[in-house]
Order: structure tokens, then sequence, then C-alpha cells
């Protein structure tokens, strides 16, 4: 498969023009840590490593521009020597793809729209994402959003940008919001709640002043016999400490409240991050619900061999299957939400579209606002199962 | 009036009687408004400068009658101008002469409280403020507040993505939105996002808040709820130079510390609330902060401790802690009084909203005094300092020839300022018909094309609300046009395919 590996915009102009003259299909890729999601497909690599650096970084302002290609690492290092974080936790997929760790990109994660735990009150990379420079199927340079956190000059591009898998444009530069790196964390769990009753005690916190920032649940069957709901809090000491003081009395009708050790629970949030308990090596599904809808998703399923567990206060499902994925579809769609097939073999991923199908009126709507953007469609791959092909 | 509207197309005026009728039959009995003496309510929004009666008025009550009028209009080629409460500050819903204006004030009841979820499904025509007393009882709210609360819809603040004093912690309108019920103009409703986090594949919920009612009607909007803070106290700062303020600002986010709010005034914005609404200002600063921390009161009284610690390492010399609710409802009387205390020095004021990188902002202020001075025109400011918006009130009056034009040229060169230091046009209450010619000072053609074509994408006619956000009405097969890339030069050092 050859790659174009351009090193500035007008290289990337010309690279893009070029396809869209010749028709050429041109897949964008950071560091390819997820390659492996969505159908197998035959594209030219346009490998936007090549735009690597941080530009700006001012951490008062709560901004940083940097290439498209900078290491999602090199970029979580530098805020955290400034006591900053990217908010929304986003995480390299490449271990989970069995690749190595560490070539995660920033531009990757945003067009992945990858989040974490703390998506559930904090935002997603939607969320986190103010600006950029890319350059369109049109081979064309453009900029939208702006380096400042408050901005609502022309429409809100980025938030289309954030999630795109590359169907739009190529991103080369990127501006996000930084937040302050919480001082101090710590996490409350209770044992022993069924499905049902773990979802009602992580509402219960949610609506509480115990500002929970992280909540999650894993069956018994996937934690050793041992069902934990796990509630995380973050802020300053004193903050958290008054915080964590309010759960055990809020939460009494659910059973008794354990605080983990701090190493203990940095491992379980890093494992909940990346899907690690239900990391099995089977078709790996993340559906998203209403959390009042989860426990319904996971009892269709459940019967059929589903291993699973709840972030997001419910609202998020990793679940390994290796039945039917209409099973999986159907039940999340029941519930009001949707279902994206992680990873699978490939024979699977070329049945089996890896995001959900749309009401029709909506996967129009998609496919008009794709083609606005990238007219001759040389950014569709395949990848995805549903591009009617350019024109 | 400097500003140019799309030209009345005479063929659709000579079918106003027919227009009505059809509209008529599409909502019956009130829901259509023909008259002059009627229209005239309709003929401006926030941004009074502008005035334009509408062609017709129409008020429907469901979404059935909502798509179907927009689909009569669409196959009719008649322009729609959607309007909620009227509360915007750029002209977003000032009508046109040749248009109908779609009125969705009858959208008003709150669907669906669901505290499980922490989610309110209500139609767009119910005020911001009354989401948060509906779930206020049970301990929660819905945290953007525009200071327009009281009356802007909700519609209103997804088509404005409107922001508030408490968004630098919390979020704009964007950040608390899940999803919507939308109609297009040629009358197909489409539902994106609902009461999950995610999409399932492209974020066009996230393109249509701000989009300024340029891409759809929006029928129902699913909005977070969270529970409402324990408790909230204010600092009151005064410092001897717009520097030091700034510079305590910045050193408070730096220490790690997000407070719901921060907000700073200048010298004649301090004089003007405090004359206005005397609650004990000092009047011997340069800026004053007033900062919020909202929380379990743990946390707020360990962060006043934090603040009160670093501005007086910034050489404040006013430093006041609010001691109860009274207190601190007193701190922030005057700052939300200073739109009207400001407009009492002169018979009339006009807002600016631009944004800049906060360490600019001794600078910008130093400049804007500069062009005060050219322009022979006062300013006040107030500034949401936590996130660099800054809202500058320009005194005139209007009844002087030429002030009015003078104003326009002053915060025209106020937001070319705000750009040229790396800010932008609008902060929060969007470009409308007022900063829409600007457009040009922060995005090339190439840029606003790129913005125009997701227009065509879902309003390939350019029906629904023209004239607003873009400076230039592009037809979408003009733009659809694939221009050849510089025509030769094709990156000769990558492979051929």
């Amino acid at each position: 498969m050859s790659t174009l590996s351009p090193t500035n915009s007008e290289e990337l102009c010309d690279a893009i023009a070029d396809a869209a003259r010749t028709e050429t299909r041109l897949e964008i890729r950071g560091g390819g840590s997820k390659a492996g999601f969505g159908c197998e497909r035959d594209a030219i690599i346009l490998d936007m490593r090549g735009f690597s650096g941080v530009i700006d970084y001012d951490p008062p302002e709560l901004v940083l521009t940097a290439y498209a290609g900078t290491p999602l690492a090199e970029i979580e290092a530098l805020v955290a020597s400034k006591s900053q974080l990217l908010a929304f936790e986003p995480w390299d997929h490449g271990p989970l793809f069995g690749n190595p760790a560490g070539k995660a990109t920033i531009g990757g994660v945003i067009a992945a729209a990858v989040a974490g735990p703390r998506r559930l009150t904090m935002g997603s990379a939607r969320d986190h994402l103010l600006g950029f420079e890319a350059v369109s199927g049109r081979g064309e340079r453009f900029v939208a959003g702006a380096k400042v956190v408050k901005n609502v000059t022309g429409y809100d591009l980025p938030k289309l940008m954030a999630g795109s898998w590359g169907r739009i444009a190529a991103m080369t530069q990127l501006t996000v919001k930084v937040l302050p790196r919480p001082r101090t964390q710590a996490t409350m769990v209770i044992e022993k709640l069924s499905p049902l009753q773990a979802h009602a005690a992580m509402a219960q916190a949610m609506g509480s002043h115990a500002e929970v920032s992280a909540a999650a649940y894993l069956p018994a069957a996937i934690n050793d016999g041992r069902a934990l709901t796990a509630l995380r809090l973050q802020g300053f000491e004193p903050s958290v400490e008054a915080r964590c003081a309010l759960l055990p009395d809020l939460l009494r009708d659910h059973g008794t409240l354990r605080r983990l050790d701090a190493q203990e629970a940095a491992e379980l949030w890093d494992a909940v991050r990346v899907a690690a308990p239900v990391n099995d090596g089977r078709p790996l599904w993340r559906v998203n619900v209403p959390p009042s809808g989860g426990c319904a998703v996971v009892n269709a399923v459940e019967p059929l061999g589903a291993r699973w567990f709840f972030d997001w206060a419910g609202g998020l499902i990793w679940l390994s299957f290796d039945g039917d994925p209409a099973a999986i579809r159907a039940a999340a769609g029941r519930a009001g939400g949707h279902a994206t097939l992680v990873r699978a073999p490939a024979e699977l991923r070329a049945i089996v579209p890896a995001q959900h199908p749309r009401a029709p009126g909506v996967a129009s709507l998609e496919t008009r606002v794709r083609r606005a953007f990238d007219p001759a469609g040389i950014f569709e791959t395949g990848r995805f199962l549903d591009d009617a092909h350019a024109n | 009036m400097s500003l140019v509207m799309p030209k009345p197309d005479q063929s659709v005026l000579d079918r106003r009687a027919e227009i009505i009728a059809a509209l008529q039959a599409i909502v019956p009995g009130e829901g259509v408004i023909s008259r002059e003496n009627e229209l005239r309510p309709y003929e401006s929004d926030g941004l009074t400068a502008y005035r334009q009666p509408p062609m017709v008025v129409v008020l429907p009550e469901t979404v059935v009658q909502v798509s179907r009028v927009l689909r009569w209009c669409h196959d009719n080629t008649v322009k729609v101008v959607p309007r909620g409460s009227g509360t915007s500050l750029s002209g977003g819903a000032l009508p046109l002469a040749d248009a109908v204006l779609l009125g969705l004030g009858k959208f008003n009841r709150i669907l669906e409280i669901d505290y499980a979820d922490r989610v309110a499904v209500v139609q767009p025509g119910v005020t911001n403020l009354a989401i948060t007393r509906a779930v206020e009882d049970e301990g929660f709210y819905y945290a953007p507040d525009p200071s327009s609360q009281i009356a802007c819809s909700i519609g209103g603040n997804v088509a404005e993505n409107s922001g508030g004093v408490h968004c630098l912690k919390y979020g704009l309108t964007t950040n608390n939105v899940l999803g919507v019920e939308l109609v297009m103009m040629d009358g197909e409703i489409v539902r994106l996002g609902g009461k999950q986090l995610d999409p399932a594949g492209l974020d066009l919920l996230g393109i249509i808040v701000g989009s300024e009612g340029l891409l759809g009607v929006v029928t129902e909007v699913t909005v977070r709820i969270l529970p409402k803070p324990e408790t909230a106290r204010a600092v009151l700062l005064g410092f001897p130079t717009v520097e030091s303020g700034g510079k305590c600002v910045a050193d408070v986010i730096a220490e790690g510390i997000i407070p719901a709010g921060m907000e700073m005034m200048d010298r004649p914005a301090i004089h003007a609330a405090e004359a206005f609404v005397n609650v004990g200002y000092p009047l011997d600063v340069e800026a004053l902060l007033i900062v919020e921390l909202d929380g379990p009161s743990a946390e707020c009284d360990h962060l006043i401790e934090e603040v009160a610690r670093i501005a007086r390492g910034n050489g404040a010399i006013t430093l006041r802690v609010s001691n109860d609710e009274q207190e601190r409802l007193a701190f922030w009387a005057g700052r939300k009084a200073a739109f009207p205390a400001v407009g009492r020095l002169a018979p009339d004021y006009y807002c600016m909203d631009g944004t800049i990188p906060r360490r600019r902002l001794p600078e910008v202020l130093q400049r804007m005094d500069e062009m005060s001075k050219r322009h022979g025109l006062s300013v006040a400011n107030v500034f949401h300092a936590g996130d660099g918006n800054l809202h500058p009130l320009i005194l005139y009056d209007a009844n002087q020839p030429g002030q009015l034009a003078r104003a326009e040229e002053f915060g025209n060169d106020i937001l070319r300022l705000c750009v040229e230091v790396g800010g932008v046009l609008t902060g929060e209450h969007g470009v409308g018909v007022e900063k829409r010619d600007l457009m040009p000072v922060m995005f090339t053609e190439t840029d606003l094309a790129h913005q125009q074509r997701v227009k065509c994408a879902f309003d390939p006619k350019l029906l629904l609300n023209p004239g607003k956000v873009f400076p230039t009405l592009h037809r979408c097969a003009e733009l659809g046009r694939m221009h050849v890339h510089h025509g030769q030069v094709p990156f000769p050092d990558l492979p051929r395919f």
C-alpha cells in the first residue's frame, strides 16, 4: 500500500487536489493506532505525522495549539508538566488493536472522538476542540473555530471535525482547550450490587452534591465474582474529602462504601478507560445509551454470552460478544442509543458497519455534509460500509 | 444604517395575499399575523438599531405545522426568518421585507424531566430560566445563564450557542445540549442526538448549535440538567492597574482554579455601576474583579482563601469576601446592572462582544482608549475575564447626526483589534447582521466558502434566514464548483498514483 507523507500544507493541498483529479481515495492517518477500526480498505495512506510539534501553549490561557500529527503522549507530557490535562481523557487505542503504545496522535484522537470515563462530566473531544486548520477534499486550506476558549463566530465546524474519522478534511493544526489537573482524587466503591441497583446508586450519586466525575460498574462475572460500583471524585483536597463524606449517607440503602487506595483506584480507572475488563479477544463493542437504558441492553445480550461493564454511569457499555451483531444493534436501538463495533476479525468488519446505521434522513444529511467538504469523495475509503461512493 | 440586506423580491411581495392564504390554510385561527400594526412588534430583535417589519408572521403550534410551513415556503421559493423570543443582540432574528417570520413562541411546553438521566426535554419557546424553575425543587438547574435568561428562549440559545457568566466552568449551550428535533427548509424532520452522550456518526448536532437559524428550525431540545451547587461565595477585588488585575486572573487559573464566574470591570464601568446601584464598589481602582466560587462549602472556603492570597500577591487594594448570600448578590448587583448603568451616561450605547487572549488585555484596553479619543465617543468595559470575552459599551446619542455611524465604526475597529491580537469577532452574541460584514477580517473567502457549503447541504435554495452571518450570498451551484488547484505544480516529491 503506498503512502504519501506531506510535511507542509502546500504539499498536502497538492496531494489532495491530485487525488481529486485522479479519483484516488486517501485514508488520512496519524499514528495508525486505530487502523484496525472499520472495514479493511485499499486506499493510499495520507500520513499526517509530518505535521508534528506544539505551536503555542500558554497555560493560563487554557489553550494549546499543535500540529495534528503530534503524538498524544508528547502533548499529555507537556500539559502535565504545567499541572494541566486534556479533560476528555483521550487514550491510545494501539494496544487494544495489538499494536505498540505511543503511536496515537492528537489529530487521530480528535478525529475519532476518543474520550475516557470523565467524558460523563467533562465532555468529549468535541467539547475541547476549539479550532483547526485543515485541507478539505477540494485541496483547499481553510480554518474554522479559533484559538480562544469562547467563540461563536461562524459555524462550529470543530464539532463536526471531532469524530469525523478523516471523512471531511485533513487537519493540519488544531487548538484544544486544556484544564487544570485535579490536585487530588478519590474513588469510593460499593460491592455486590445488581446492575439495576448499581444504575440507581450511580444516578443518585450523579444527582448529588458529591460532584462525582466518573461512575463505572463492573458486574461480578467479569470481576472475580465481586460486582463493583466505583465513583471517582476529583478536585482540591478539602473539597474531595467533604464530598467523599457525603456519599456513605447518601447511598446507605445500597450498602457500605469503601475508599480504594490511590494505586488501586488509578489502575481501576485506567482499566475502565481502555475496556480492559472485557478485552478477552472476542469482538469488542461500545454501546452508547441514555444511562437508564443500560440495564435493558445488558439484559438482552448477556444471556447470549456477552461480557460487559458500564462506564458513564450506565450510559456507556463496553461489551465483548461473538454472537449475532444484530442482537446488540437492536438492543442499543431499543434503548434509544447506538452500538459501535470497535474491534473484530476482518471477516466480521467486512460485513458489519463499524458505526450504527442512522435513520435515512440523518444518513443522507451526513452524506451531503461530507460532500460539501469532499465533493469527489476521495476520503471515502469504504471503511464504514456506508459510502454510496462519490456523486 | 449602513447595513445592506438582500434586496426584496418584488415577485414575492406581489404574491403576499396568496402567501398569507397558504399559511392560514396550514396554521388556522390567529396563528397568522398580517396587519401592519400587528407586525410592528416583530420588526427588530435585541439589536434595535435595525428595523424591518416582516411580510407576514406565522406562529405554528405543532411540528407538523412547522414542517408544512417550511415545505410550502420551500416549494414556492419564499424566504423564512425564524425567531424565538427576539432577544438576539446581533440581529439574528431581523426580519426581511419579503420573508415569512416564523415565531416559535407557542412551543412553550416542558415535555419531560428525567432526573435519573439528568436531562430535560423541552420545546424551543421555553425560556432559559423556566428550565431551571422547573427542576429547582429537585435540586437541579440548567447551567448556561445568558443575562437575558428571564426572556430568551432555549431555541434561541441553541441557535446562538449562548453563554453567560458561568460558562468558563459549565460551558456554553453547545456543551449542555444533547439532542434536537430539527425541521429542515424542505420540511423534512430529523432527530439529532438524544439522551445519550455521543452521536453514532457525524456530530451534526454540533453544527446546529450556533448556526444562527440558517440550517433548520429546532422544534425540540434535550438539555442536560445539573445538581445545583451546594453553595456559592464571591470575592470582590480592586486593583490599581488593569495589568495587576489581569495578572491576578491568570494566576488564579495557573493555580488550578476554575471559578464559577470571574468578571472584570474597568474604571468607567465601575463608576457607572456604583452611581447606579450603590453597592460600595471602590472608586479608587482601575480594575474591579468579582470572583465567584461554587460547590461544597469546604471547597468554597478553601478556594476563597487561595484567591485572596493570589490577589494580595498581585497588589489588590480592595479585598472583600461575601459572608452571606445577600452580600454575594450585592457584589454582583453592580456587574449585573452594568449595562443599564452605563446606559444612564448617554442616550444610547452599543454593546460589543469580542474575545481576546487574556494576556493581551492591557494592550487592548490601551488601544481602545486611543480609539475612543479618535472617534470622540466614550467606552466602558465589562469583561468575562476567565474566558477573555470582552463587552465594550460604546456611548453615543442616536439623535446627534452621525453618532450612530461613528459608534458602529468604533465598534468595528474594536472587533478588528480583537482579531488582530488573536481573538474573535463574537464570543457569545453571534454574528447575525451586526458582525456579518466583518467576517472577512477573521476568515478568508475560502474559509467562508467551506462554511457556506454546509449551509447548502441543509438549505440549497438559501431560503432560511438569508442575509445573516455571511457577507456575500453565493449560490450553491457556484460554491460547488471545484477549482483546479494552482493549475499545475502537482507535488513533485511524491509518487504518482
